[in-house]
């Protein structure tokens, strides 16, 4: 399963690389910085899109909010899974980035054996999201 | 403008389907279980590889049976179960194994195996999106699909939806009606 995380902090990305290798399904792992770098590699011909895209949302050159609007906005692109992975807990970001069109809404963990759980949630989820809906765009879950 | 929603049946928009297509190829069939398919005659490959590019742009497919997975095998059985009032009631670990033929705890093994989930979570997962289907049609309450899916109160449903998709049936809703809006 091919996953990307596009996360400005080289520690969190680190934390969630290690975290992602820990749970039992395999899974390839591309990173980018901001916004911006995920929409130009997701906007290359040759890409094969990911099955989950975690997105920050406060990064620099574009944040998780516009990214993710661009997305949804783009036909090629709409159908996209996209978690939003952020450490802010306000109800209003979190109803925002849902009504904007993401997926799924994860407060990022401090531990690491809450990370590894969590990121394994989401991706058995996501799996199993496959078979069990026919309209992705009723795929909400909030973890 | 007029806006609406669609109410679909997708068994019965498969029959459809299946019949218009398989017709328009001169092909002698019928139709009998939901989600069975007989083809009359004997069927070559060249026929096979027509009826699969007539129905892949519908995204169905055919699986010659005794060759299908028993994962697959158990959620149709699953669907089947939630479809149906009639064997709801049922046990169903009694229903599975009877009607896939091994015992419960091999079926729930292999499907752990494959889907990372268990069963019985898996028939929440289902249930809940039933629960969304409906109250995105509308017109329904909470309560009366309560009694619609069989859960033993509104309460147990809500808790429940909670659980599985960490919002409530009413935050749900109202995050798709905004996203109409924006």
């Amino acid at each position: 399963m091919k996953i990307v995380l596009v996360d400005d902090d080289e520690d969190d990305r680190m934390f969630f690389a290690d975290a992602l290798q820990e749970i039992e399904i395999s899974t390839e792992l591309v990173e980018f910085h901001n916004g911006q770098e995920l929409l130009d590699y997701l906007s290359d011909p040759n890409t094969e899109h990911p099955q989950l895209i975690f997105l920050d949302l406060n990064m620099p050159v574009m944040d998780g909010f516009q990214c993710l609007r661009e997305i949804r906005k783009n036909p090629e692109l709409k159908d996209l899974v996209v978690a939003i992975y952020s450490t802010s807990s306000s109800e209003r970001d979190i109803e925002e980035t849902f009504v904007n069109g993401a997926n799924i809404y994860i407060n990022k963990p401090n531990r690491f054996e809450e990370l590894k759980k969590t990121i394994g949630q989401v991706v058995k989820r996501n799996w199993q999201y496959r078979e069990i809906t026919m309209d992705k765009a009723n795929f909400l879950f909030r973890i | 403008m007029a806006d609406f929603r669609i109410q679909y049946n997708p068994l019965e928009i498969c029959r459809t389907v299946v019949t218009e297509r398989l017709n328009a190829l001169g092909i002698s069939f019928s139709l009998n279980a939901p989600g069975e398919l007989s083809v009359h005659g004997h069927l070559t490959d060249e026929t096979r590889l027509q009826i699969d590019k007539a129905l892949k742009p519908y995204d169905i497919s055919l699986i010659e049976k005794g060759s299908e997975n028993i994962v697959d095998g158990i959620k149709y059985a699953i669907e089947e179960l939630l479809d149906s009032p009639t064997v709801r009631t049922e046990k169903t670990s009694a229903y599975l194994s009877e009607k896939l033929g091994y015992s419960y705890s091999s079926l729930a093994k292999r499907f752990s195996e494959e889907t990372y989930t268990s069963i019985e979570n898996f028939i929440i997962l289902r249930r809940i999106e039933h629960v969304k289907s409906l109250l995105l049609l509308g017109g329904i309450s909470l309560t009366e699909i309560a009694h619609k899916l069989d859960y033993s109160s509104v309460a147990h449903l809500s808790r429940q939806f909670k659980k599985t998709t960490g919002l409530t049936p009413t935050t749900f809703l109202r995050i798709i009606e905004k996203r109409k809006t924006t």
